[in-house]
C-alpha cells in the first residue's frame, strides 16, 4: 500500500534505532488537538485492476478527438504526433528526474532544453528563448509584466482578437500588479493597431489571431515603435514554419503555445508556454535558462544559467516566481521537431493551410459565408447557414460524429453567429465532406 | 585573512569609502567579494543619480548570489566604473584598486565621520 | 574506433547537439498528406510574407531515437536510484497511473467541448477538488494553477480581493519566515505586496513574539510552510493563526511539505485559511527534468467565492458542468483548467491508496527521515536535533571548518557512491545545509546504503580532503564551469559564444 517497502522486522529496526516504540510517537511534535481523530473521508482503495477498469469507465464518457472528427481549435489543436515521441518522453530517465540543480546527475536534460532553446529561437526568428512557461496565457502576462519593468510603464495595449482567455490571464495578472490593460479594436479580421498617442509598455498581437488570420505584423511594429514600447507577439510554432517569423519584424518577445508540436490536447492541460526574446533582455526574462559551458576537464557541458534572476536566489526581487514549469513537454516538443526537420514541419503547415481551405470551400458550398475576406493559416470565421444557432448546430453535430468549431458570439458580442472552425493535417477529406453534408442537412 | 587598509572608512554592508575632498570613492570590501565569489555582473548607477545615504544603488552578483549595493556616503553620482566592463573579475582582484564601483560628490560630508575604522571593521568581519 | 587505452564507459561518451548531426536533405517522419491540390502556397496566403530559410535540424527517425536515448543515460531519475532532494519530495511515480494519463479518453480530450459531452472529465475534476478539499481540512479546491508558485499568486490574488471585497484597501505588507522557499517572497512581490520577514527562534521555529510585533493593519497574509523547511512541525500553529485572524489577516500554507501530513493532521484545523498541494510532490506525479506539476490549491470558505473561473459545479440533474458566473472571482490564471493529465494522476493516486493508505504514506515518511537523523547524527551536525517530520536538515559546517570541505563537496561526493545529493545551501538559514527527505518509498537497505556513504564521506574528509573537494569523478561531467556559462552567455546554438 502507498508502494511502502517496508517490512514489519525492519519497521522496529528502524524504530529501535530513532529510539521510540512506535511510528505514532514520531508525531508527538504536533500537538494533540491538531492530530486528526478519524480518518479521511475518502473512497476506499482500489487495487489496480480495479482502479484502471473504474477510469476507463469514467473517460469513456468522454467525447474524444479519436471518437469524433475535431473542427475545433481555438488554442488547442487535434495535430499529428509521431509515436516516437511518447516512446521517448516516457523513458525514466527522463520523466522521474527532478529539475535539473545538479549538473553532473542532469546532463542529458540539460542538453535538451538547451536544444529546446534553440529550436525555439530558430523558429521565432528571436536571439534566445527560456526553457518554457506553464502556458501561452502565463507567458505573454509574465512578457507583459517584464515589459511595464524595462520601459517603466503599467498600460498594456492588447489585440482584441489575441485568445480571449488569454486575456483574461494578462487582466487577472494586471489587476493584482496595478498594470492597466487596454485593448485594441478590430475590423476586416485584424488588429486595428493604435497611431501614436499614448505611451504604452507593449503592444501585443497574436499571429495568426484568433479568428485565424494573418495580421500585419509591419503595421504593428510601426505601432509600438510610434508609442515607445515593446512589441510582444503571440505566435504558432505550425505556422512559423511558412510565415516570416516575428524576430525578423523587430519583435521584443515572441511567446506562444508549443501543445501542437507533439504534446496531447489533455482536456487543456498541462500546455507548453516559449519565450524568446533579445540578447539584451535575457537577464529581465522570467524561468529557467540553460547555457553551455565547459567542465573541469575541459568537455563541453551544461548548466543552468542567469541563475540570480530567479526566485530562490533573489526571491522578492526575483524576475518572476515561477520554478518548476514544462520540461517533459518541451523534450515532446524537440523530439516532434527533430523527427519532422524543417521539411516534415513545413508539409504539416501546407496541409494546415490546405485542409483549412478545402473546408471552407465545401462550408461556402453548403450556404455558410466568411466572416471576414482576410487570409487564414488553420482556422476560419464562418457564419453558417440556416437559423440553428452556432451552439445548437454544435450540439446536433455532436449527435452526428463531429466535433464543431468555436462560438465566437460566446467571447465577442460583435462576432454573434460566427463559427470558428479548424482543419489541421489530421483532417481527412471524407471528414471535411462530412461535416459540409452534416451542415447541409442540419440547417436545411 | 581577507584585507581591510587602513587611511578608508567602512560601513556595516561591506562597502568601503576613500575621501578625494568632497568626492568619495566607493567600492565593496576584500571580504565582501570574498563572500561572494566569482562576480558576473555589476549593476551600476547612471551619472547625476542622487543617492541617500543606506540607499541601494546598484547590484553586485556572483553565480549564486546577488547583493544589493548600498550607499555609505549622501551625494550625487558624478562618476561609475562602467570601464569594468565584462571584466567583473577586476572586483575580487582589486577591490581597493581598479575595482572601485562609483565616485561621489558628498551632499553630507559628516556621514563619512559616522563610518567604522578599518579596526572596527576588520573586528565585525571576524566576529562573524 | 579502436583505441589502446581503456574504453569510456557509453554514458560518459558527449552526445553532439541536434543540430551537429543534421544531414541536409535526410528525412525523418513523413506527416499525413494534404487532403486536396497543394498548388503553390501564396494562392492561398495572398500578400503575406513567408519566411525563406527554416534551418532545422534534418535527421531520421533512428538518429532522433539514438540522440534522446543517449541523452536519457546522461540522466538521473528516481527510476535510476535515490533521489533525497529535500523539499522536492521524489518517491516513486506509480506506472498504472501513468498508463491511466495516457488513455486517449483523457488525453485527447478537447478542452472546449461542450460540458455534457465531457462528463467523465468534469467528474474526475470535481471529485479530485472534493478529495483535495477533504485532505486540506477546508472548504473547495481548484486544480488550476500549474505549479506550487502559480498556486502561491493565485491564492495571493484571491487574499486581495478577499480584503478589497470588505473595502479593506490597507493590507500591503505579506509576512514570511525567513526560513521560506524563495517562491513566497517573490509571489507575493508578484502580486504587489511589500514582503517582511520573520525571525526564525532557538528551536527552528517561526518566532511568535516578532510575528506579532508585525502583525498589524497593513497585514494582508502570513506565509508558512508546516512542516517548515527544517522539516519542523510549527507546533504553535493554531497560535500564529488566531493572531493573524485577530489583525484582520489570512493565512497562506506552502503545502510543498504535505507528504508528512496526509491523513495524520490538517492545514485547515490548524487555522490556515488557504494552501497550495504540489501534486508533483505530495502525490506522485512525475516531475518530468522540471515539470509539469500541478499546484492545486485548497480554500477555506472565506475565500471559496474568489476562485478563479470556471468553476467546476455539479448540477440538480446531477450533472457536472462548468461555472463562469463568479462575480467575485479573480478571473483566470491559466489557458484552460490547469494541469489536467496531472490531476488524472493525482486522482488515481488517491484512489489507489484509498484513506488509509494516504496516512501510511505520511508516517513512513516521517519514519524514514527520522532513521536518517539517528544514522548520521554522529556524522553531520543537524542544528535541530528532535524529532523530524518527513526531511532532516544536516549541515557540514564541521568539515567546512575543520578541513574545508563543504556541503556542496559532500553532495558531489555522494554521486560518486550513485546518489543523488539532497538540497544544497537551504533553508538560507542552516550554514552548509544538506537537506534531506527520503520520502516513503525507500526501503531501508537504500537508506542505508546512502547514510553509509555519508558516513564514508565524512571521514573521507577528515582523511582526504583533496579527495572529497575534487568529487565527482565518475560522472559525465565534473563540475561545469558555471561563471563562464553566465559571463559567455551560450543558451543556443549558432549563437557568437559558439
Amino acid at each position: 500500500m502507498g508502494f511502502i517497502p517496508h517490512t514489519d522486522r525492519e519497521r522496529a529496526e528502524m524504530l529501535a534505532a530513532i529510539g521510540v516504540d512506535s511510528i505514532d510517537d514520531l508525531f508527538e511534535p504536533i500537538p494533540e488537538p491538531l492530530r486528526m481523530a478519524r480518518p479521511l473521508a475518502l473512497p476506499a482503495a482500489l487495487d489496480e485492476r480495479a482502479l484502471l477498469r473504474h477510469l476507463e469507465r469514467l473517460a469513456s464518457d468522454n467525447v474524444t478527438m479519436d471518437t469524433h472528427a475535431c473542427f475545433l481549435g481555438a488554442g488547442v489543436y487535434d495535430h499529428f504526433v509521431p509515436a516516437v515521441v511518447d516512446a521517448l518522453i516516457s523513458r525514466g530517465e527522463f520523466l522521474t528526474s527532478y529539475t535539473p540543480y545538479q549538473p553532473e546527475m542532469s546532463q542529458g536534460m540539460l542538453q535538451a532544453i538547451y536544444e529546446f532553446q534553440s529550436l525555439v529561437a530558430t523558429l521565432t526568428g528571436m536571439e534566445i528563448a527560456n526553457a518554457s512557461m506553464y502556458d501561452a496565457a502565463t507567458a505573454m502576462a509574465e512578457a507583459c509584466l517584464m515589459a511595464c519593468e524595462v520601459k517603466g510603464s503599467r498600460v498594456i495595449g492588447v489585440s482584441r482578437l489575441v485568445h480571449p482567455h488569454y486575456r483574461h490571464v494578462l487582466r487577472t495578472y494586471a489587476e493584482s500588479s496595478g498594470v492597466e490593460v487596454r485593448e485594441l479594436a478590430h475590423a476586416e479580421g485584424a488588429t486595428q493597431m493604435p497611431d501614436g498617442g499614448a505611451p504604452l509598455a507593449a503592444v501585443v498581437v497574436q499571429n495568426p489571431n484568433f479568428l485565424g488570420c494573418i495580421e500585419d505584423l509591419s503595421a504593428a511594429r510601426e505601432a509600438s515603435l510610434a508609442s515607445g514600447s515593446m512589441l510582444i507577439v503571440v505566435a504558432d510554432p505550425i505556422a512559423l514554419a511558412l510565415l516570416r517569423p516575428p524576430g525578423d519584424y523587430g519583435a521584443d518577445v515572441v511567446v506562444g503555445e508549443g501543445q501542437g508540436l507533439g504534446c496531447s490536447p489533455g482536456f487543456g492541460g498541462p500546455m507548453l508556454g516559449f519565450f524568446a526574446t533579445r540578447r539584451e533582455l535575457a537577464r529581465r526574462m522570467p524561468g529557467r535558462i540553460v547555457g553551455a559551458t565547459t567542465d573541469l576537464d575541459g568537455r563541453r557541458a551544461y548548466t543552468m544559467t542567469l541563475r540570480t534572476r530567479e526566485q530562490d536566489i533573489r526571491r522578492e526581487k526575483a524576475t518572476s516566481n515561477i520554478c518548476t514549469n514544462e520540461a517533459l513537454l518541451a523534450l515532446a516538443a524537440s523530439v516532434h521537431l527533430a523527427v519532422l526537420g524543417p521539411q516534415g514541419l513545413r508539409e504539416v503547415a501546407a496541409a494546415c493551410l490546405r485542409n483549412a481551405h478545402s473546408m471552407v470551400d465545401a462550408l461556402t458550398q453548403v450556404g455558410a459565408r466568411r466572416a471576414f475576406e482576410r487570409p487564414f493559416f488553420r482556422e476560419v470565421a464562418v457564419r453558417p447557414p440556416g437559423r440553428l444557432g452556432v451552439a445548437e448546430l454544435n450540439r446536433r453535430l455532436l449527435q452526428r460524429g463531429f466535433l464543431g468549431g468555436y462560438d465566437l458570439g460566446s467571447a465577442y458580442d460583435e462576432l454573434d453567429g460566427c463559427w470558428l472552425v479548424c482543419a489541421t493535417e489530421n483532417r481527412t477529406r471524407e471528414e471535411i465532406d462530412g461535416l459540409a453534408q452534416a451542415v447541409a442537412e442540419l440547417t436545411r | 585573512m581577507t584585507s581591510t587598509p587602513g587611511g578608508l572608512k567602512y560601513s556595516t554592508s561591506h562597502e568601503w569609502v576613500r575621501l578625494e575632498g568632497d568626492v568619495a570613492v566607493v567600492g565593496i570590501t576584500d571580504h565582501a567579494q570574498a563572500e561572494l565569489g566569482d562576480i558576473v555582473y555589476l549593476e551600476l548607477p547612471d551619472v547625476g543619480r542622487r543617492i541617500a545615504q543606506d540607499e541601494a544603488f546598484g547590484t553586485v552578483e556572483s553565480v549564486k548570489a546577488v547583493s544589493d549595493l548600498v550607499s555609505p556616503v549622501s551625494g550625487e553620482v558624478i562618476e561609475a566604473n562602467t570601464g569594468i566592463g565584462d571584466a567583473t573579475d577586476t572586483v575580487n582582484q582589486d577591490p581597493y584598486g581598479a575595482g572601485w564601483l562609483v565616485r561621489i560628490r558628498l551632499s553630507a560630508p559628516e556621514e563619512v565621520e559616522g563610518l567604522m575604522t578599518p579596526e572596527q571593521y576588520a573586528a565585525m568581519v571576524s566576529e562573524a | 574506433m579502436s583505441d589502446s587505452s581503456a574504453p569510456q564507459a557509453t554514458g560518459h561518451r558527449s552526445e553532439p547537439v541536434l543540430i551537429e548531426k543534421s544531414v541536409r536533405g535526410r528525412r525523418g517522419v513523413r506527416p499525413p498528406s494534404p487532403q486536396g491540390p497543394l498548388g503553390p502556397l501564396e494562392e492561398m496566403l495572398p500578400g503575406v510574407e513567408l519566411r525563406t530559410d527554416l534551418p532545422l535540424p534534418e535527421l531520421s527517425e533512428l538518429d532522433v531515437v539514438r540522440h534522446y536515448t543517449a541523452l536519457s543515460r546522461r540522466n538521473y531519475g528516481i527510476d535510476a536510484g535515490f533521489y533525497p532532494l529535500g523539499s522536492c519530495t521524489m518517491k516513486y511515480n506509480p506506472r498504472a497511473n501513468e498508463c491511466a494519463a495516457r488513455s486517449p479518453g483523457w488525453a485527447r480530450l478537447h478542452p472546449l467541448t461542450p460540458p455534457a459531452a465531457v462528463q467523465g472529465a468534469l467528474q474526475l475534476m470535481y471529485e479530485l477538488n472534493c478529495f483535495l478539499a477533504e485532505v486540506a481540512g477546508m472548504a473547495a479546491a481548484t486544480i488550476q494553477p500549474a505549479a506550487g508558485a502559480h498556486g502561491e499568486t493565485l491564492s495571493l490574488m484571491m487574499v486581495r480581493a478577499y480584503h478589497r471585497s470588505r473595502g479593506d484597501m490597507e493590507r500591503t505588507s505579506v509576512l514570511i519566515p525567513d526560513s521560506a522557499h524563495g517562491t513566497n517572497p517573490a509571489s507575493a512581490a508578484l502580486c504587489g505586496f511589500q514582503v517582511r520577514p520573520i525571525t526564525s527562534d532557538a528551536d527552528g521555529l517561526s518566532d511568535t513574539r516578532h510575528l506579532r510585533e508585525l502583525v498589524g493593519a497593513d497585514t494582508a497574509a502570513v506565509m508558512l510552510t508546516n512542516p517548515n523547511t527544517l522539516g519542523l512541525f510549527e507546533s504553535r500553529i493554531a497560535e500564529i493563526c488566531a493572531v493573524v485572524h485577530d489583525a484582520g489577516g489570512l493565512v497562506y500554507c506552502d503545502g510543498a511539505n504535505m507528504n508528512a501530513l496526509l491523513g495524520v493532521a490538517r492545514p485547515g484545523e490548524m487555522g490556515f485559511d488557504v494552501m497550495h498541494f504540489n501534486l508533483h510532490k505530495t502525490f506522485g506525479t512525475p516531475h518530468g527534468g522540471g515539470g509539469p506539476g500541478c499546484g492545486a490549491i485548497a480554500v477555506g470558505s472565506v475565500l471559496e467565492p474568489f476562485l478563479p473561473v470556471p468553476v467546476v459545479v455539479r448540477r440538480g440533474n446531477a450533472l457536472y458542468d462548468l461555472c463562469h458566473d463568479r462575480p467575485l472571482s479573480v478571473g483566470r490564471v491559466h489557458s484552460f483548467y490547469g494541469a489536467f493529465l496531472n490531476a488524472v494522476r493525482g486522482y488515481a493516486y488517491i484512489r489507489s491508496l484509498g484513506p488509509d493508505g494516504l496516512r501510511e504514506v505520511a508516517r513512513h515518511a516521517v519514519l524514514n527521515a527520522n532513521y536518517v537523523r539517528a544514522r548520521i547524527g554522529g556524522a553531520y551536525e543537524i542544528p535541530h536535533n528532535r524529532l523530524c517530520m518527513h526531511e532532516v536538515v544536516a549541515s557540514a559546517s564541521r568539515l567546512k571548518r575543520r578541513f574545508g570541505v563543504r556541503a556542496m563537496d559532500v553532495s558531489k561526493r555522494l554521486m560518486d557512491h550513485g546518489f543523488h545529493p539532497p538540497t544544497n545551501y537551504f533553508p538560507l538559514i542552516v550554514s552548509e545545509a544538506l537537506m534531506i527527505e527520503p520520502t516513503e518509498t525507500e526501503s531501508k537497505q537504500t537508506i542505508d546504503a546512502f547514510c553509509d556513504a555519508l558516513i564514508a564521506i565524512a571521514a573521507e574528509a577528515e582523511t582526504d580532503p583533496e579527495v572529497v573537494r575534487g568529487a565527482p569523478y565518475s560522472t559525465p561531467v565534473r563540475r561545469p564551469d558555471e561563471t563562464a556559462a553566465v559571463k559567455r552567455l551560450d543558451v543556443r546554438w549558432g549563437s557568437s559564444g559558439q
